[in-house]
């Protein structure tokens, strides 16, 4: 066997050089240190993306999008399927580890400053990967055309159309129409299993070319420790150290996403009826709850502007600037400033999680 | 009001005064003495609004508000919220007399005043406007004005007729001086205050005690099922007059119950109609509904009712052997079991649901088995066993699929259970060997 392989990669190499992938890994290494557990995020987060496409593509075999047969081709999924409960679940439950995962990660990056020069690039393509998984999430959530995700979807693209100028034009693109009708179903399938997928697969084989050509970064204060001799340069082979460590913890990911799946099925909820008056206590994702509850409390009019649009922008900009953070934190060893943005992230999560459970009250 | 055609006789209203002072003065004079003074004010008060005498004066208003006998002043005080002050009636309308003159001139028979109307013949006095329905049209275009003449044919109306002026005439359903519209919430006619107001006469022993009828059915009413849907909002619920009729109150007969029933619970009616019932009851001179339902505290009728049990009611004409008493027993034994069936199947599919198995489709079958049941209900009223078995029995067999669903469903968790169990030992036996082979690596490198 292990000459087949030697002989398949021997083939391969004398096609396009595939000797120097292996090559590449063999001499690949992740340092070690108090902080490398953070390492085995991205790599967590990676591994759920692989879980959502595979799911997904199964869920496609049965998934019909149109208001008359989606609600019915996911109970059916669900009932008559073999195993097709714990398919529409783990996708359902996979989406929402994805996104805590990558939240951790994007959070173990920042206070570790790994977006340090020369890694500006692999934190901007990072926030978009970001971005594009929160949308796989909006666009996911209204698929099985239930009532909450009608209703939630329905304030969602509202929101899209309060911003001046292209704000009409944006929720008639996101909605297919003035109302969210079938078209806007339809429409965002074709975001969820197409247009997203694409985006995401090209920025995602970007992040990971960039993080094995710069390799892992070393938090500033590991490297003045070892720079001032106070601890040594430790590290370890990618492949097979690193990369066995990374599948113990997919196994544990897999483990847990089959125990949520038999023991809390993902909900189906109620058919949508666009024709009934909307019901208590809609609210978007777990994920969006905190842009949700502040924009509940901004005024409706703040010096004559308009209170959400004035959330909008407040929650745009400051996106902008969390993207732009390699730019701005760049004097790495200045303590005033380090010491702001570690204050700033901490700021960030704390607001996160105090404003999410205000919505969830 | 120039279309009043009956002039009746009225007594004067200012007699009998209760006062101190009125005890002391004969009663003629109390009233020059007080009318003098009531008259003088309003003079005053003339003199400085410069009012038109003829241009809407109502002398008898400007008098009687500033009375202090509640008899005479609340009826002034209370007109101006009453439905014909509303329309742009005024008291002489009713009572007559002269609004211009501010003396006591204005009560004179010369100037057609006619006091407070004689009990006897207030219907008369109402129903030369309710039974003009032309002049009622002008206020309302549904106005019927058939009151005074549904009023005769009532048990009111005739003991009336007889001299009686213990019975209700209109004043006393629809008050007087305060009359309100009957759409009107706060109206004694208005569907949720119309028990209280038959129950002001009908309810008072002391009142009905020559009458010789029960007093006791407004306080069974307040029990009843109808009584709770009224509360509840409902204004199509039945109170008194749905059944006994209004103007033509009068208890339904014997062999007319089921009619009057029938009115609202049209189906019923038609399957008792055709039961072996109608014959016997009418036989036996044995009201239909009312027999097994009562008549004022109909409760919501249960299960039991139907069958041999000690809430039976079909025992208290049927004893073993017969053959009303053996399909009383097969008909509460074919509900039982549609009952049970249908309790079955839901504890069944509620606990699969809690424990998050899709279970949604067997529950809408499962709501044509609670169709079933209440059918099947209905059709007692049939009183055969056989029409009750054609409902129970596709009703049991839904049930029973659908308990059936419910059963597969809490297997299917058992298997997914088991099957989480395999899948977490299988991963973990590869996570310790994964982390075996990694200290074996490791342990190489370092060597």
């Amino acid at each position: 066997m292990s000459s087949l392989f030697r002989r398949t990669l021997d083939w391969l190499d004398e096609r396009f050089g595939a000797g120097s992938i292996e090559e590449f890994l063999r001499h690949k290494t992740v340092p070690i240190h108090k902080h490398s557990v953070w390492y085995y995020f991205g790599g967590m987060t990676l591994f759920l993306f692989v879980v959502q496409v595979l799911t997904g593509i199964l869920l496609l075999l049965y998934y019909r999008p149109t208001p008359n047969d989606a609600f019915e081709s996911v109970q059916y999924l669900m009932t008559q399927v073999r195993f097709g409960w714990l398919i529409r679940s783990v996708h359902s439950w996979s989406a929402n580890l994805m996104i805590l995962a990558a939240f951790i990660h994007m959070f173990s990056v920042y206070f570790l400053k790994a977006y340090r020069k020369p890694r500006e690039l692999t934190w901007i393509t990072g926030m978009l990967l970001l971005f594009i998984v929160m949308g796989f999430g909006f666009s996911g959530y209204l698929l099985p055309w239930n009532t909450l995700a009608f209703f939630a979807t329905k304030v969602g693209t509202e929101m899209a159309g309060s911003i001046p100028i292209v704000g009409k034009w944006f929720l008639v693109f996101l909605r297919g129409g003035d109302e969210v009708t079938g078209a806007t179903l339809t429409r965002f399938f074709g975001f969820h299993v197409a247009v997203l997928p694409g985006l995401a697969t090209t920025l995602l084989a970007l992040h990971l070319l960039l993080v094995q050509t710069l390799g892992m970064s070393v938090p500033p204060g590991v490297e003045r420790a070892i720079a001032e001799g106070r601890q040594p340069r430790r590290s370890m082979p990618f492949v097979p150290n690193f990369f066995l460590r990374d599948a113990i913890g997919w196994y544990a990911a897999l483990g847990v996403l089959g125990a949520l799946a038999a023991i809390f099925p993902w909900e189906l909820g109620v058919k949508a009826d666009p024709f009934a008056a909307a019901p208590a206590g809609i609210r978007p994702e777990w994920y969006f709850l905190f842009v949700f509850q502040t924009l509940k409390y901004i005024p409706a009019k703040v010096f004559f502007i308009d209170g959400e649009l004035l959330g909008i922008f407040g929650f745009s900009a400051a996106a902008l600037i969390w993207v732009a953070i390699p730019f701005l934190d760049r004097r790495v060893g200045f303590a005033p400033l380090t010491r702001f943005f570690t204050g700033l992230g901490i700021f960030v999560i704390g607001y996160m999680i105090v404003l999410s459970w205000l919505a969830l009250r | 009001m120039a279309g009043f055609k009956i002039v009746g006789q009225f007594e004067a209203v200012a007699a009998n005064r209760t006062r101190p002072m009125a005890a002391k003065l004969p009663a003629a004079t109390w009233i020059v003495m007080k009318t003098a003074v009531a008259t003088l004010l309003v003079l005053i008060g003339a003199v400085g609004s410069a009012r038109a005498a003829d241009s809407g004066k109502n002398s008898c208003m400007s008098c009687h508000l500033l009375m202090e006998d509640a008899r005479v002043l609340n009826p002034a005080k209370f007109f101006d919220g009453d439905v014909h002050h509303q329309a742009g009636l005024t008291c002489v309308d009713c009572h007559g007399g002269d609004p211009n003159d501010d003396s006591p001139n204005a009560m004179s028979p010369a100037k057609g005043f006619r006091g407070v109307p004689k009990k006897a013949l207030i219907p008369d006095l109402c129903a030369r406007c309710h039974s003009d329905i032309a002049y009622m049209h002008r206020f309302n275009p549904k106005m019927r004005a058939d009151q005074l003449s549904q009023y005769l044919t009532s048990v009111h109306g005739k003991r009336l007729k007889q001299g009686d002026a213990k019975v209700a005439t209109c004043v006393d359903c629809h008050s007087v001086h305060n009359i309100l519209a009957v759409s009107d919430t706060r109206a004694p006619v208005y569907p949720t205050n119309v028990a209280a107001t038959c129950g002001r006469c009908h309810s008072n022993a002391a009142y009905m005690k020559d009458y010789k009828i029960p007093t006791d059915q407004v306080a069974n009413y307040k029990k009843s099922v109808h009584a709770a849907t009224l509360a509840q909002g409902d204004t199509s619920a039945p109170t008194c007059t749905t059944c006994h009729g209004n103007h033509g109150a009068t208890p339904p007969g014997v062999g007319s119950v089921a009619n009057v029933c029938g009115t609202c619970h049209v189906f019923f009616a038609q399957l008792f109609e055709k039961s072996p019932h109608q014959a016997a009851f009418a036989k036996m001179g044995l009201p239909g509904c009312v027999q097994c339902h009562s008549n004022h505290a109909i409760v919501k009728p249960s299960d039991d009712w139907v069958g041999v049990g000690p809430n039976s009611v079909c025992t208290t004409c049927h004893s073993s052997g017969d053959a009303g008493y053996r399909s009383a027993q097969a008909m509460a034994q074919d509900l039982a079991r549609l009952n049970l069936g249908i309790t079955r199947a839901e504890d069944v599919l509620d606990t699969a649901e809690r424990a998050g198995m899709e279970v949604s489709n067997p529950k809408i079958e499962l709501s044509s088995a609670h169709e079933a049941l209440i059918k099947a209900r209905v059709d007692v009223h049939t009183f055969r066993d056989a029409e009750v078995e054609k409902i129970t029995k596709p009703g049991l067999e839904i049930a029973a699929h659908a308990d059936q669903a419910g059963v597969a469903a809490l297997a299917e968790l058992n298997v997914r259970r088991k099957g989480l169990g395999i899948s977490l030992i299988t991963i973990l036996v590869a996570i310790v060997g994964l982390y075996l082979k990694i200290r074996q690596i490791e342990s190489r490198q370092q060597g």
